[in-house]
């Protein structure tokens, strides 16, 4: 098992090179001088650009300003925003929390709505369920969520006045950022309402994010039921006289499940790119809003290291999916 | 497949059962799955507005009726029957933008997909036929773009180059590109060990030959399946890019965009959000269909 997990980890160690570099580059493939992009429009004197220029490292060779550069990520210092002038590292952690709370709840959504239709679809294979859980599941699978956002929005918003439009919570509470989730905040604060407020402004958000993911896990759910309920020992089970529900749920569910739980953690990829739609549409605070604004005010050192720490994010989350999925089935273990 | 077993040995030659060619036992899985055929025929229906827009669109995109602002669908109260779909905020038909907005999205998702494709191709058939260092740099790379979600590789790649219309569809291209070596790089794994190249080989056939008249042919199934379903997410990232700011820039008709001029709107004029939205879903679903319908069709393991 260890050697396991020496193995996967240092297939990780070039990926997190190779994305180093590449964030690396990106701001060096910005057409035209990095400092000049940088001032924007005023432009700088040649004093300044020296004198920036040292400072920033950029009269280095290339491979001292990269060295520079994987040494300070892997310090935690991914620069300072051009606008706000916060180490960007900072800016990350403040607004992270949102994002997680957002995709965790999506993710909840997917799984609890996604599984079970993916069951029932199987068992009921051919009927007219099955045919609409697939048919279902395909139209999240092609949504563009953008749009079911603005969809939802105008649905139970504007016209049902259900949910609020956006945000994380109604401007007349002042929650203490005690964790950064505003569930868990607004419940140790004293404000009556803060809670349900909350709740609220989670909803939407969720279902939206939690959409592709939710048809991703039914489709997946569904094709591993069909393929364990065709096994030899499913017939036995039956035979034996083990209530139909048993089978399906001890018997059968266990061996699906292990596909399902890699997919769902594949997810994690999906949540986060689709939480920067998700967040730009409700102006939600996480991190997806953070990298589109930053990109529209040309503030490269958060577009850099916003996407380096994603990237890096999903590598982390995908090696600990490889590694449970080791621990869950030992033939991939033993591979190789 | 199924002919020439159930048919039993009968006197009649007439009812002798005749092989189906590889065309017509294609089409014969394929027919069989009723959403793949809607797929194509939806998309046959949005690849006719795209080309002949300028006869099928009964505006032109950019035409602005300063008479006609944020006209309802026809149907509606106050809807004029000459903008069937409504109009948008400066009064032009979104019926017609919608199908110029086609053009556009079949457009870039023909140049994405042929991108990444043949790209794709040439970097799979080096890398699963000369194997050692070249394969394993290759896959390395592969394996890093893997790892970024798409869409973000795709925002960095426009944040780099700037937003425009060509710099989104060369980011998708890039984007999309890992699923196409990995694909080709297996399936010529998989022909290098079979007899026919062993003995190509023997004849003296070149690295050239072998790769591009042997093997390539035998591996496009898997290739064409992918690049449907690689259409479908081409048009679904370019809305995506276009909404965001990124993709096409606001007077084109490009889907995405449209969606984004219209956020302001949301609560006074419900038609200019929703219809580009039910096209790309519309456009997307159908590219999906097809891409399922066509790998039951094409992959020998499921036809039973």
């Amino acid at each position: 098992m260890f050697q396991f997990i020496l193995r996967r980890l240092s297939l990780v160690i070039p990926t997190f090179l190779g994305i180093t570099l590449l964030t690396f580059t990106l701001i060096r493939l910005i057409p035209g001088d990095p400092i000049e992009v940088m001032a924007g429009e005023r432009g700088v004197s040649a004093e300044r650009h020296a004198e920036l220029s040292a400072q920033l490292g950029f009269d280095q060779p290339l491979y001292v300003q990269y060295f520079r550069y994987v040494t300070g990520v892997l310090q935690g210092d991914l620069g300072n925003s051009l606008i706000t002038k916060e180490p960007v590292m900072k800016e990350f952690l403040t607004l992270f929390p949102a994002t997680i709370e957002l995709a965790t709840c999506a993710a909840i959504f997917a799984i609890l709505i996604g599984l079970p239709a993916g069951i029932f679809a199987a068992v009921k294979r051919g009927t007219v369920i099955d045919h609409s859980v697939m048919t279902f599941s395909l139209t999240g699978y092609s949504m563009p969520i953008f749009w079911w956002a603005l969809l939802l929005m105008l649905v139970f918003s504007v016209n049902l006045g259900w949910t609020p439009v956006s945000g994380r919570i109604d401007v007349v509470y002042w929650i203490d950022d005690v964790t950064g989730f505003m569930l868990i905040d607004s419940l140790l604060s004293d404000e009556e309402g803060a809670f349900t407020s909350a709740v609220s402004h989670l909803i939407l958000p969720s279902i939206v994010l939690g959409t592709i993911p939710m048809a991703v896990i039914a489709r997946m759910t569904r094709s591993s039921m069909l393929e364990v309920l065709s096994e030899d020992y499913i017939r036995t089970a039956r035979a034996k006289g083990i209530a139909p529900w048993r089978v399906i749920v001890i018997h059968a569910l266990r061996n699906a499940l292990i596909p399902v739980i890699t997919v769902i953690g594949l997810q994690v990829g999906i949540l986060l790119s689709g939480a920067i739609l998700t967040e730009t549409v409700f102006a939600w605070p996480g991190i997806g809003k953070w990298l589109i604004e930053s990109i529209g005010r040309r503030d490269y050192p958060v577009v850099q290291g916003g996407i380096l720490i994603v990237a890096c994010i999903i590598i982390v989350v995908n090696l600990l999916v490889d590694i449970t999925y080791g621990i869950v089935n030992p033939r991939i273990r033993h591979s190789r | 497949m199924t002919t020439s077993t159930t048919t039993s040995t009968t006197n009649t030659p007439s009812i002798a059962p005749v092989p189906m060619t590889p065309a017509q036992e294609f089409w014969h899985y394929f027919s069989s799955n009723k959403g793949a055929v809607a797929g194509l025929v939806v998309i046959f229906i949005i690849c006719f507005m795209a080309v002949f827009a300028n006869w099928v669109a009964p505006h032109s995109p950019s035409d602005q009726y300063r008479d006609a602002l944020l006209l309802p669908p026809a149907w509606l109260e106050g809807g004029n029957w000459s903008f069937v779909l409504g109009t948008d905020d400066v009064g032009r038909d979104i019926l017609s933008r919608l199908i110029y907005g086609s053009r556009l999205s079949i457009a870039v998702g023909i140049v994405a997909v042929t991108a990444s494709l043949i790209m794709g191709i040439l970097l799979g058939l080096v890398a699963g036929y000369f194997r050692g260092m070249i394969d394993t740099a290759i896959m390395r790379i592969v394996d890093i773009m893997l790892a970024m979600p798409s869409l973000l590789l795709a925002i960095a790649i426009v944040a780099i180059l700037g937003p425009s219309i060509v710099n989104a569809a060369l980011a998708i291209s890039i984007v999309s590109l890992p699923h196409y070596v990995r694909l080709t790089r297996a399936a010529t794994m998989a022909e290098m060990s079979r007899d026919y190249v062993t003995s190509s080989k023997v004849i003296g056939a070149g690295p050239l030959r072998l790769m591009f008249v042997c093997i390539l042919p035998n591996c496009l199934a898997p290739l064409i399946v992918q690049a449907t379903l690689g259409f479908s997410s081409a048009i679904l990232d370019m809305a995506a890019l276009g909404f965001l700011g990124l993709g096409a820039q606001p007077p084109t008709p490009e889907w995405g965009s449209m969606l984004a001029d219209a956020l302001q709107f949301v609560q006074r004029a419900w038609w200019v959000v929703t219809f580009p939205g039910l096209m790309i879903l519309i456009t997307v679903l159908a590219f999906n269909l097809m891409g399922d319908g066509l790998r039951d069709a094409l992959d020998p393991k499921l036809k039973q």
